[in-house]
Order: structure tokens, then C-alpha cells, then sequence
């Protein structure tokens, strides 16, 4: 039978619109009965909606900032990936909304195009293009005081699973170090100019220098999930790995908002906030409902800019002086004001507590008034 | 009566000419009393400032005090001053004009596009922080004037009021002279209003003194006068400035006159912020730093956040809580002694004149305390004037009458974290010292009774009733917005007392079911003669309103293939029509947050019923609980010899296995995790072993204790504890942890935790394993280890609450002004910025909300097919 024309009629939420359908689907009703149904479900649904004047910020803000007295404090090794560190509880929700630039533990998971993902030595390619290498990894180093050079022993296996030939690197080294690297059998000498103090430099620099991969990545590791490879990354470089061949980029994700929020742009962002609350608070077990964090990640990005909960972003942007100073910073807002011939005008809620007035919130919010007959 | 509003709150510098017409008085003595204790005159007690002394007049405008507001008075400095906080703001504006004529160091050209900007942005409602900024950036590069083509030499600014151009020193009177040069049409650039202020105002000529009534002296009980830190601040400047100008007069040299007036900026600078960096701050005979203007205003006990955003208010009370669940969930019993002085308005009208009469004349209890008359005037209402009072009464008075059963009143326990901390309950006044509460409602105050103090609070305006009955009764809030489940239910024997009577087919006889029944608020019990027992179930089922339901309890053991209604546990719960059939009732059924029951019962018949059926809840399980009797003591944890040594078993084995990786890992025959070192590798091993070896003990305890084991039914039914609490009683504590990891700190130069163990011991007993119970006890060392995981729980628990009351401050602040408008929009009230279009994209309550869905469709399908058969 055709619900949708039924559906059609009542401006219905689209998950509603659909578990009616499927509901409907698996029993057998006549369409009368399935108007009566979608009827009450219409008027069910206007019954739970909020209320015109509803303080929905305070209560978004109560409902996550409760559950976070519950939270715990230290970073744990678990997370569906045991070989990486994540940070979790009150930390990383801190973390969140505060949009840190650099989260205490940045974490990606890459996803790769079909052909790699099901070929776990494709998907080691891939990790070795993105995973940073460094001289040690590959080769051991010493240094030839005497001489004054640099002698590098390279580990063949090690070079063989990163993929890099001798020539690459000697390539890379003479491009970076800006002199003469001779090759002599498994063995590269860096020759570095006549003191020892530029010796100990170059050395410092070699020890520095990514020869592959992506600087701000130092682990990948990979993990199958289904039938396919996924790479889970200690590090983090949206922009980079994007670049990198073999990715599914429209499946990759990291954990850094304000990457993803310059990267990919607001409505990203939001929608990363989004998600890396929900799993913060879910995995401590704690139930908070979604159209709280909506409305805490639309009010962080709602004017086109990623903005923190705080001093530097909503809460210091607010347009009453009063407000302001009744949230952190006190003489320096006032100051300020008096400079700028600020006015405020007292439309907010700290600002007509403090003077004394009806909040427009709620039952204070209705301007409606009777006049008695007598 | 249309209450004025304030529309709007304008901030501007105060002008010297302000500063001087609004003054009453100039002061030039730092003197404040004479001999005989009289204010001096011209100085800063001066009875024209205003009255702080009761019974006198104000000599301005002839007030009380009380009355009188207070005058502002003011001091003519004999040299000018920096305002400290505008010394940046100065510095700033001297680096951006020119040194010669006071215009900006940029074409006009330039200046009027960054004027432009600023003016569009100021339209649009936007920060313009940013241009100003780089109008500084622009002018402090510029060399040379772009009007006069002067040479721009650079001003130096040392914190806190000290500026230099080039190498010269420039004093405020300098810089005064330069701020007066600037022009105004240049200050819109600065990002400064022309309107209010000139720039050279914010070097001062003349200084406001406030009021007495603002800093108000205290008289000692020695009967000496104790004078405000603002007074002392002030004298210091008086003093000061006095000292200056008689010096210059005198002719002084410049070298001294130069000190003084350093001075005199000092005394200024602490005025106004006394805690400057750069400078030690003013301090008190005692060694304490003065509080002045700034630190008046900062912080959480400042004027806005402590005073102003925040008040201390009548008409409230605070007791010590404990349980009543004779109570209802909305109400609360309070003690004689608080309702015999928190009073109620009654507001006097031709039609309860009468009542109003019969409440003055009253001896007892609920009678009245004070009459308001109409002018405002109190009369307390004593034995000897109550007849002439009562006699008296006549609409338009307010008779405040002491508090009664019925009366609401909102209740509350700090911290207040969401809005289920402050409900409102209906009074029951009860003998005693303490507030009684029904136990069902600590969940959302999230109280215990170990000693909490709870706040009462009784609402004086009729709105203000109204709104507490109607928007904050306990009914209204069994649901929580935050997740749309309810938040109170059962709590600790409630739910093992509902576990005990409905587990199984436990029989009671008739007398047996009223001695457990008689109290409740129950409909009708058809007792038929034939039926000689009835089961616990039966017995729950009387006080179950009509709701069918089926799911599976706390105690499910989690089957691979649930045999529902044939659960072996009776963890499978089927309730038809309101008869528990099968299962057992525990936390998930009434527990809160679970409570499967009591959402069913919220959803369908609303908050009034699902109060009356908390309030049997509670009352059936206490009696319930009572009639069998439930203790619980450590020497429930008692197991048997056999069980003991199986443990020790478990645990010795898992020690060999540690001692096994350590060998391993000695002999460099530990393979490594892929990603981590073998260190890493050899620690997570053996957590995860020792880890299991505990389980496995608990599991060895908990079957020996069995399921009628008091603990153990706590545990399973959710009531209090979880199987891990009886492992550490009975079988083993196990780990204990520091940071995530075994304990490793101690001589890290012997690399050993206790001089006890070897040094490099890696071994389980040396790393804070505790192998013994609570039981048992702990040895010295692991004692020392236990106390060791125990202080950072601590620690932890310390820090959390810091932050967390932090981040929740700040999402207060900055969502407090997200409202849902008329249109189903969340718009932010202070700027009009649209925030969701519609909220939660649905528009969908969450408290209303059927598990995050917008209609729970089943329900209505249901309900809808049920009507049309009728």
C-alpha cells in the first residue's frame, strides 16, 4: 500500500515518517485505519514539542554540564584501538568545547579506496606513505669523530618494509642536509664541515629529518574491520592524508575539530562536535540526548566560525556589557565599554538579573495583559 | 500595574566637569573624625556625603539612613594622574597620533575607510575589534606624521603607569596635553565614541569620592571606629595630594615634587586596583591587602557575580534532611520549629477578611506573625495587641501567617547542577529538628541522608505560587530533559524490597498481605474466600495501575537464547493489564534512570498517577522489606575454608604466570604487542592476568555466598553495590593502580617501590597487587599500596569537581540566552542571531521525547487500534 501520499499530508520529522512506514509495512491495515494512525501520530508528535519560550540553552547546558561531575579524569588505553592512547571523560569534553588546536591526543581513522582496502600488503603501502620515518627507524647512526663525519648502517629489511631504496634516501638526505652523502655498500657518509659543533648539528638534524610520510602522524596502525583494512593513526594531518594516494577521503575522519573545521568548514565541524560528544559521553556510559549537543555545537559555529564555550569565543562575544562582566574579566569589560560608548540593552538574562528585572525567558517571556472589567 | 523596564544601560568616561557638578562637597582634609567624634568637615566623613548612622539626616537632601543614597563628593588633584586602567589604552593612542599635532599617523583618506568598517560592523551587530587592531598595527609603523610630516619618535610604555618617548619620560601632565591634541574625529578609528569621552579624560584632574553609604565605618565593640579600606585608601590620596600642594607652593624642589607626585600616582593606582602587576599592592596595618575599587567588583564574591547576579533572601530555611517514605514524593515534612517563623502572605480581601481574623487571634500554631499595613509599615502580632490588631484588619493589609500542611514551597540542595535540584513540595509540618523528604527524590537532588543540609525556600507572590506549583512540582519532574527517562524512582530497599517480595511465588496469607498493604493508597482488594495465599507478585500487582509490558530485569543473566517467558532467574518480566505475571521487579523496572515501569506508567496516565504509584513503591517496599527483614554486615562475606583455598588456588596460579612473563620478558622472549615496547607489552600482560585471576575469584566467592546472600541480592537487583564491591569483601581486592598503571613510584634510584622488595622487582606482591580481601585484611604493604590508589581516587574526585563546575559555568554563560520562539526557532535574545531553525531539528522536547524519538509510533499504532475495536 502507498503511504507516502497518507505521509505527505502531516509535516512529520523524517525518522518518524520512516518507522511509520516500516511499522504499517510488516501489519496488515486498511487505509482508513492507517489515516487514523498517521493522524495520531501527527498530533503525538505536536504534544511533544517544545514550548514557545522554553530556555532550551539552559537546559542543553545543565544536561551535559551535570553528567560531567560523573566523568572520569585519565586517559585510557582503550578504545577500540588497544595499541593507541585516547583521551576521554571530563578532559576530552573539555577538550571539545573549548576547540583546542592541539587536542591532547589527535587520533585519525583513514579508510582507503576499494582496491587497497581488502589487500592488507596495499594497505601497509598506504600506512608507509603516511606514517612518518625517521633515519632510526631505518638505519643505525654513528659518528666518526675523527673524521668528522657521519656513518649511517642501514637496515635493508627495515628499508625493504618502508619502501625506500637507497638511492630516495641518499636523494633526500643530500636535498636536506645540503651536502655530500657517499653511498659505500649498505653504508651512507655524511660529510659535514670541519668543526665538531657542525657535526653535532647535522646529526641533530639528521635525527629530525621525516625521510617519508606525514610529520604530525608518528604511528599508523592497521586494524581489519569487516573485510577491510582501516588505518588508525597516533597524529593527526587532515590536509596531508587527504593528499595521500589510495585514501578514501570521504571516509576519513580525525578527532581534531579545529582541523576538520578548517579543512572542510563549519557545517563539518559542527557535525564533528557533534559526534566526538556523543562518543565521549556514551562511552562513560552517561545519556545525554542529541538535541542538547545540537544545540551547543549550532551555538559554537551558528555565526560561520568555529567558537569555543568561553571567555574567547560564545560567552566573551555576547553583545551586553553586563553579562560579560558578570562572567569573567569584570574591570576590563567595563573599562572598555566606557571607551567604546557601549550601551547595553539589557535584552539578555545575566543583564536583567543584574537590574533587577523580569527575564524574558519562560512565563517572564509572555507581554500579554488583561485588562479587569469592573 | 505595567512595572517600568530600564531599555537600556549607556557607559561613557566620567568628564572632570561631571565629576565636579555632581559633587556636593570638595574634600581637602584627610581628617575624618575630631576628638569628640564628630565628622569633620571637608573631609571624608563629611555629613553631606550621606548617613550611615541611624537616627541621623543627611545634611544634602535630608534623608535618613536608609533613605539617603549618598552623595558624591570629590577631591582636586594638585597635579594630574594616570587612570590605571587606561594606561595601555593611553599608550596605544599616544604610539598611533602624532607626537607634534595630535592626528592620527594615517591619510585621512585611510582613516575614514577604517571608519567605515568599524561603522558597518557596528550596524551588523559584529565584533570590530579586529580593525582597531590593525589601525594600531598601521599607525605604530608609520615614521612620520601623514598630516604635519613631523618625525615620530617611539613611546615606550612600562607597566603599570610609566610611559617614555624616546628616552625622555613623559609625565601625566605631558601626556595630558598630548590626549588633548588628539581629535575627535579621530577617535572613531580608535575604536573610542567620541560621545563618550575625550581622550584626555582618562588622565584625571579630579577625583570622584564616593559616598559614605558605599564605604560605610564599623563601629568596634571597643567602641572604636573602624574606617572602610576605601576610606584609608582615600586619606592616603588626601594626604598626599595636600602634602604636594603645599610643597609646590613652598617652592620645592623639582626633585621632591617629582617624588610626591609619584606617590600621589601610586595611592591612585591602588585606589582603583590594588592588585597591578608591577607594583606591591596597598596593604593594611595588619599586613592585609587593602580591598578597593577593582577588587569590589571582581570575582565570585564581587559586586556582579556575588551581589548582583546572586542575593542572600528571606522567607528560607536550611535542616539537616532524612527519609520519611510515609511521605509523598511531593512533599516534605518540615519541623514545627522552622513553620512556627517562616510565615506565608495572606493578602486581605472583603472575602477572607474572616480568615484573616481567625489566624490573628490564633495561639497556636498556625497563626499570624506580623501584619503589613498598606504603607508598608510591619506590626508584629503579640498576645498583647492581637485583639485590637484583629480588630483593625481591613482589606488591602497582609496578614503573614505561619506556614501549614498545603502550603508549597521549593526545596533545594546545592550544588544546583540542573533544574531537578530545585522542586517545589508541599508542606507538612512534623515534629523534630530535621526536613523529611521520601528517599525516591535523592536521585534528582542527589542527596543522601549522611548528614546533607537541604535549603527551603517559601515563595511570597501569588505568580510565584502559582509557577512553583505548576512548573516545579516534584510531579512535573520525574522526567529528566536530559535523556526523556524518568529520574525518580526506587532507590536502595525499595528495589531489594520489591526484589525479595516478588521473586518467586513467595506466599502470604491474608493478614500477612494487610499487615503489608494496610497503608497504601490503594483502590479496592476483592479478598475471596477461596483464596488462601497470595503470591509477592499478586501483592505488587494491587498497587499497579493498568499497564501491559514486557521486558527483561536488572538480573537478566544474559542468556545467548533468552527464553523469555520461561527465564529459569524469573528475570523476564510480563505485566498484562496491570498484573505482574511473570519476572522479577527490581532496578529496571522502578529503579530511577531505568525505571521501564515507571516511564510506561508516565507515558500513559501522566505524572499524578505516577506520583501515587512511587509513593506505594516506596511504601510497599519499606513494609515489604520490614516483613522479612534484611541486614547486611562484613561477616556476611563469611565463605567457607574449601572456598578459601580454591581462591588461593586461583591467585597463586596467576602469580606463577606473572612470574612466568617476568622470566620471559628477563630472557627477552617476550614478543611485543604490534605498537608497543616490550616493557609496555609485559605490564598490560600482566594487568590483564592478575586482572582475570581476581574475576575468577569473585566468581569462586560469589557462587559459595549464593543468591540469597544479602549482599549478593543487593548487587544483582541494583539496589546498592555490584559484584565487584563483594569480590574485594570476600575473594581479593586485586590491583591497585596509580595513574592507569601498577605502582612503580618509590626509590626510582634502586628502581623498587618499598625497601621491602628488591631492587628491579617486577613481581606482583611489589607492584601493588593486593591479594588479600577486606575480609581478610591487608597486610602492611598492601595497605601502603591500597592507600596509595585510594589517595588518587581522591585527588581525582577533588580536581573533577573543579572542572566540571567550571565548564558547566561556562556553557551556562554562554547558552543562557538560546530561547525557543514563537516560530519553533532557537534565536539567541542579545544579538537576534538564529541558532537552529528549528530546534533539535525536529522540535522535538527531549524531556517529552520517547528514547530520543519524536513519537514513539508503536504506542500510538497500538492505542489506535485498541479505540477502533471498541
Amino acid at each position: 500500500m502507498d503511504y507516502d501520499s497518507i505521509l505527505d499530508k502531516y509535516p512529520l520529522p523524517k525518522s518518524t515518517k520512516e518507522e511509520i512506514k516500516n511499522e504499517l509495512g510488516s501489519m496488515k491495515v486498511t487505509k482508513k485505519l492507517a489515516t487514523k494512525i498517521v493522524e495520531n501520530c501527527y498530533k503525538n508528535y505536536l504534544s511533544n514539542l517544545m514550548e514557545p519560550g522554553e530556555a532550551a540553552g539552559i537546559v542543553a547546558a545543565q544536561s551535559i554540564g551535570e553528567p560531567g561531575t560523573q566523568m572520569t579524569m585519565r586517559t585510557f588505553h582503550y578504545a577500540g584501538v588497544a595499541e593507541i592512547d585516547v583521551t576521554l571523560g571530563l578532559p576530552r569534553l573539555i577538550e571539545i568545547l573549548d576547540v583546542r588546536k592541539n587536542p591532547s591526543t589527535p587520533l585519525m581513522t583513514i579508510r582507503l579506496e576499494k582496491e587497497c582496502a581488502s589487500d592488507r600488503k596495499r594497505a601497509r603501502e598506504v600506512a608507509n606513505r603516511i606514517e612518518a620515518t625517521y633515519i632510526l627507524d631505518i638505519a643505525d647512526i654513528s659518528t666518526d669523530i675523527r673524521n668528522l663525519v657521519i656513518l649511517i648502517d642501514l637496515d635493508e629489511k627495515a628499508l625493504e618494509r618502508k619502501q625506500l631504496s637507497v638511492d630516495e634516501l641518499k636523494k633526500k638526505l643530500e636535498k636536506s642536509l645540503k651536502t655530500d652523502v657517499e653511498e659505500d655498500g649498505n653504508r651512507l657518509i655524511i660529510k659535514s664541515k670541519p668543526s665538531y659543533k657542525a657535526l653535532m648539528d647535522t646529526l641533530e638534524k639528521l635525527k629530525k629529518l621525516v625521510l617519508a610520510g606525514i610529520k604530525e602522524i608518528n604511528r599508523v596502525i592497521i586494524r581489519k574491520e569487516g573485510d577491510e583494512y582501516v588505518l588508525y593513526t597516533e597524529g593527526s594531518n587532515l590536509k596531508k592524508v587527504s593528499k595521500v594516494k589510495d585514501v578514501d577521503f570521504s571516509r576519513t575522519t580525525t578527532n581534531n575539530i579545529f582541523e576538520i573545521y578548517e579543512v572542510l568548514g563549519v557545517e563539518a565541524a559542527r557535525t564533528s562536535v557533534i559526534n566526538e560528544a556523543i562518543a565521549t559521553l556514551e562511552e562513560q556510559g552517561l545519556e545525554v540526548d542529541i538535541r542538547h549537543i545540537m544545540l551547543v555545537a549550532d551555538a559554537m559555529t551558528s555565526d560561520g566560525e568555529l567558537r569555543q564555550i568561553g571567555r574567547h569565543g560564545v560567552a566573551g562575544e555576547k553583545q551586553s556589557i553586563l553579562a560579560r562582566a558578570a562572567f569573567e574579566m569584570t574591570v576590563n569589560n567595563l573599562l572598555e565599554a566606557a571607551v567604546r560608548g557601549d550601551k547595553d540593552h539589557l535584552s539578555g538574562i545575566s543583564e536583567n538579573i543584574i537590574v533587577g528585572q523580569p527575564i524574558k525567558l519562560g512565563t517572564g517571556d509572555v507581554e500579554l495583559i488583561t485588562k479587569l472589567k469592573k | 500595574m505595567i512595572p517600568k523596564r530600564i531599555d537600556s544601560i549607556r557607559f561613557e568616561v566620567l568628564s572632570p566637569q561631571e565629576v565636579r557638578r555632581m559633587s556636593v562637597i570638595k574634600v581637602i582634609t584627610p581628617e575624618t573624625y575630631d576628638d569628640d567624634g564628630f565628622p569633620i568637615e571637608a573631609g571624608l566623613m563629611d555629613p553631606k556625603l550621606g548617613v550611615i548612622d541611624p537616627g541621623l539626616k543627611c545634611k544634602t537632601c535630608g534623608g535618613k539612613a536608609g533613605e539617603c543614597p549618598g552623595h558624591f563628593g570629590h577631591i582636586e588633584l594638585a597635579a594630574p594622574v594616570n587612570h590605571p586602567g587606561y594606561a595601555k589604552l593611553i599608550g596605544k593612542l599616544l604610539s598611533a597620533s602624532c607626537r607634534e599635532c595630535g592626528r592620527i599617523l594615517i591619510s585621512d583618506e585611510k582613516r575614514n575607510t577604517f571608519i567605515e568598517e568599524i561603522e558597518r560592523r557596528k550596524e551588523l551587530g559584529q565584533d570590530y575589534d579586529e580593525i582597531v587592531k590593525e589601525v594600531f598595527r598601521v599607525t605604530k609603523a608609520a615614521k612620520k606624521c601623514a598630516h604635519c610630516g613631523a618625525e615620530q619618535l617611539p613611546i615606550k610604555f612600562e607597566k603599570p603607569t610609566f610611559f617614555y618617548e624616546g628616552d625622555h619620560r613623559l609625565t601625566p601632565k605631558d601626556l595630558r596635553e598630548k590626549l588633548e591634541r588628539i581629535s575627535s574625529e579621530d577617535l572613531p578609528a580608535y575604536g573610542m565614541s567620541p560621545t563618550a569621552l575625550r581622550p584626555e579624560w582618562m588622565v584625571l584632574t579630579v577625583l570622584p569620592v564616593p559616598p559614605v553609604t558605599v564605604r560605610p565605618s564599623i563601629i568596634l565593640e571597643t567602641g572604636q571606629r573602624s574606617e572602610d579600606d576605601l576610606t584609608h585608601k582615600l586619606v592616603d590620596i588626601i594626604r598626599i595630594n595636600q602634602r604636594f600642594l603645599e610643597n609646590k607652593e613652598a617652592g620645592a624642589p623639582q626633585l621632591i615634587l617629582e617624588d610626591l607626585w609619584e606617590l600621589l600616582q601610586y595611592h591612585v593606582t591602588t585606589y582603583m586596583d590594588n592588585e597591578v602587576s608591577g607594583i606591591p599592592p596597598a596593604r593594611h596595618r595588619s599586613g592585609r591587602p587593602l580591598k578597593t575599587l577593582a577588587q569590589r567588583l571582581k570575582g565570585k564574591e564581587g559586586r556582579f557575580r556575588g551581589s548582583l547576579s546572586g542575593k542572600r533572601v528571606n522567607f528560607s530555611a536550611r535542616a539537616v534532611i532524612s527519609p520519611d517514605s510515609n511521605l509523598s514524593i511531593n512533599e516534605i515534612g518540615v519541623p514545627s520549629f522552622i513553620a512556627e517563623e517562616l510565615t506565608y502572605p495572606l493578602f486581605v480581601t472583603e472575602k477572607n477578611i474572616d480568615e484573616a481574623k481567625e489566624y490573628i487571634l490564633r495561639t497556636e500554631h498556625p497563626k499570624a506573625n506580623y501584619i503589613i499595613r498598606p504603607d508598608g509599615r510591619r506590626i508584629r502580632v503579640l498576645e498583647s495587641n492581637k485583639e485590637e490588631l484583629a480588630e483593625k484588619v481591613e482589606p488591602g493589609q497582609i496578614i503573614e501567617r505561619q506556614m501549614k500542611d498545603g502550603d508549597v514551597v521549593l526545596f533545594n540542595r546545592q550544588p544546583s547542577l540542573h533544574r531537578m535540584s530545585i522542586m517545589s513540595h508541599y508542606v507538612r509540618v512534623l515534629p523534630y529538628r530535621t526536613f523529611r523528604v521520601n528517599p525516591a527524590v535523592c536521585p534528582p537532588y542527589n542527596a543522601d541522608f549522611d548528614g546533607d543540609e537541604m535549603n527551603m525556600h517559601v515563595p511570597q507572590g501569588l505568580e510565584a505560587q502559582a509557577e512553583a506549583k505548576l512548573l516545579m512540582s516534584v510531579d512535573s519532574q520525574i522526567l529528566s530533559p536530559r535523556f526523556g527517562g524518568p529520574i525518580i524512582g526506587g532507590i536502595h530497599d525499595h528495589i531489594s524490597g520489591l526484589y525479595l517480595l516478588t521473586r518467586g511465588e513467595r506466599k502470604f496469607t491474608w493478614e500477612e498481605v494487610m499487615s503489608v498493604v494496610k497503608t497504601l493508597d490503594v483502590q479496592e482488594i476483592s479478598r475471596k474466600e477461596d483464596k488462601k495465599y497470595w503470591t509477592g507478585k499478586e501483592v505488587f500487582s494491587m498497587i499497579l495501575p493498568k499497564i501491559s509490558l514486557q521486558f527483561k530485569a536488572e538480573i537478566c543473566q544474559g542468556c545467548e537464547v533468552c527464553k523469555e517467558e520461561d527465564c529459569e532467574f524469573d528475570a523476564y518480566v510480563v505485566i498484562e493489564d496491570g498484573n505482574l505475571i511473570r519476572g522479577t521487579i527490581d532496578e529496571k523496572a522502578i529503579g530511577a534512570f531505568k525505571g521501564i515501569v515507571i516511564d510506561e506508567i508516565m507515558r500513559k496516565f501522566g505524572s499524578e498517577e505516577t506520583r501515587k504509584f512511587i509513593d506505594n513503591v516506596t511504601q510497599l517496599a519499606v513494609r515489604a522489606i520490614t516483613y522479612s527483614g534484611f541486614s547486611f554486615g562484613i561477616s556476611d562475606e563469611e565463605i567457607p575454608d574449601e572456598a578459601v583455598k580454591q581462591i588461593r588456588n586461583v591467585l597463586d596460579k596467576a602469580e606463577m604466570k606473572v612470574g612466568e612473563l617476568i622470566k620471559a620478558y628477563r630472557e627477552n622472549n617476550l614478543e611485543p604487542m604490534p605498537g608497543r615496547s616490550i616493557e609496555e607489552t609485559l605490564e598490560m600482560k600482566i594487568m590483564q592476568e592478575l586482572g582475570k585471576a581476581r574475576d575468577r575469584a569473585g566468581k569462586l566467592a560469589g557462587r559459595w555466598l549464593g543468591m540469597d546472600n544479602s549482599a549478593v541480592i543487593m548487587a544483582v537487583s541494583g539496589a546498592r553495590g555490584s559484584m565487584l564491591n563483594l569480590t574485594q569483601m570476600a575473594a581479593c581486592i586485586g590491583q591497585q593502580s596509580v595513574r592507569g598503571e601498577r605502582i612503580k613510584r618509590g626509590y626510582t634510584y634502586t628502581n623498587r617501590t618499598l625497601p621491602h622488595f628488591k631492587p628491579g622487582d617486577l613481581g606482583s606482591k611489589s607492584r601493588g597487587f593486593v591479594r588479600s580481601s577486606y575480609k581478610e585484611g591487608l597486610s602492611p604493604v598492601e595497605y601502603f599500596f591500597h592507600a596509595m590508589g585510594g589517595r588518587e581516587g581522591l585527588v581525582d574526585t577533588a580536581v573533577r569537581t573543579s572542572q566540571s563546575g567550571y565548564l558547566q559555568r561556562r556553557l551556562i554563560n554562554a547558552l543562557q540566552d538560546l530561547k525557543i520562539e514563537y516560530d519553533g526557532t532557537v534565536k539567541e535574545q542579545t544579538s537576534k542571531m538564529l541558532v537552529q531553525y528549528k530546534y533539535g531539528e525536529d522540535g522535538v522536547d527531549p524531556m517529552k521525547s520517547f528514547r530520543g524519538k519524536a513519537v514513539d509510533v508503536k504506542r500510538v499504532i497500538n492505542e489506535t487500534i485498541l479505540k477502533e475495536k471498541r
